[in-house]
């Protein structure tokens, strides 16, 4: 058990920094928008927010990885017209293990 | 906004949130074990990596800071990255914020401590329809949390037995890419919508080739959202 509860104080530092870091990126933009007077173009643009941050985190991956991952993007994206999230979602898993597969034999 | 509070209480919320994150929860699963092994392979007590976990909880910025983990611990360097790769929940928090007022400012102060990708994605989406409420936020949360603590310790304590372990093989590893593909299509608003994921898809994917590091997100990110405030007609707006 002593491994198991292993530590040290420089690691407990990193722990604790890393989390108010993270609390910190997690709150401020809430502080923000309780000050800042929204109209107009800042409006627009955390309208735009939801958007804009989804298709940063996926871009590298379903647009710059390889076929298997754009074709199972564009599969799920025609999914997402007729089904309920947790069905695209299992179309995604599906279509993109296929493919993978599919590909890896070529 | 005269919304009562009472609805934080809703049964029905939490039960909704429990509902609307379980298939993350399941592809979240075998991301979690590798996560713990990588941490035991750099020397990472299980304790340690489920401390981790549970203060942190940010996959992306955890797995970043044990990717250059070394002996001494670099402390400064680890959370320095964790607030960059971490600087879009800002934006985030930002936006969800202006939609959670009626949770009241200390409800929104805990709930924004679980704002992870999921947790917020599933919030606005809900926040389109109807109130995403504390208890909604609390019932995606919960499970989510428990889920990435417990999982990431077990993965840690079984280590080098699952650095085989890959979730790529079985498609699990791209739930994530398919929930936000499916949210997007969720917020779509004709043409100028397009026009905004083009922005940020770009600027996303050049950054990722020329920038080490995660500063691709909060590129695509700024780039998006500078689109859509050019774009936006003031006076159309206003008010």
């Amino acid at each position: 058990m002593e491994s198991f509860f292993h530590t040290d104080p420089l690691t407990l530092l990193a722990i604790l920094g890393m989390g108010v870091a993270t609390y910190v990126t997690r709150i401020s933009g809430l502080l923000l928008v309780r000050f800042v007077d929204l109209k107009g173009r800042t409006r627009a643009a955390l309208e735009a927010v939801p958007v804009a941050v989804l298709m940063a985190v996926i871009a590298p991956t379903v647009l710059a990885t390889g076929p298997a991952e754009t074709g199972a993007a564009i599969i799920t994206m025609l999914a997402a017209f007729r089904l309920p999230l947790l069905g695209v979602v299992a179309v995604g898993v599906v279509s993109v293990a296929v493919l993978r597969a599919a590909l890896g034999m070529l | 906004m005269t919304i009562s509070s009472n609805t934080d209480l809703r049964p029905n919320d939490f039960a909704d949130g429990l509902r609307a994150i379980a298939p993350l929860v399941v592809a979240a699963f075998p991301i979690a074990l590798v996560f713990g092994a990588l941490a035991a392979q750099k020397g990472l007590s299980p304790f340690e990596t489920m401390l981790m976990s549970s203060v942190v909880f940010a996959g992306g910025s955890q797995f970043v800071a044990v990717d250059f983990w070394a002996d001494p611990v670099p402390w400064v360097a680890i959370t320095i990255s964790a607030l960059l790769v971490n600087i879009r929940h800002v934006l985030m928090s930002a936006s969800l914020g202006t939609k959670t007022h009626q949770m009241g400012f200390g409800k929104q102060l805990i709930a924004f401590g679980f704002l992870a990708d999921e947790i917020w994605a599933l919030s606005e989406h809900r926040a389109r329809k109807q109130d995403a409420s504390f208890a909604f936020m609390m019932g995606l949360a919960m499970p989510f949390y428990i889920n990435w603590v417990v999982m990431t310790g077990v993965g840690s304590s079984l280590g080098t037995l699952l650095a085989n372990l890959d979730p790529a093989k079985w498609g699990f590893d791209f739930a994530f890419p398919a929930i936000f593909i499916g949210l997007i299509m969720g917020f779509w608003q004709g043409q100028k919508t397009g026009i905004i994921l083009a922005a940020s898809g770009l600027a996303a994917i050049a950054c990722k080739a020329l920038v080490p590091g995660a500063w691709y997100i909060a590129a695509g990110a700024a780039a998006g959202v500078l689109v859509a405030a050019i774009l936006t007609d003031p006076e159309a707006v206003e008010g």
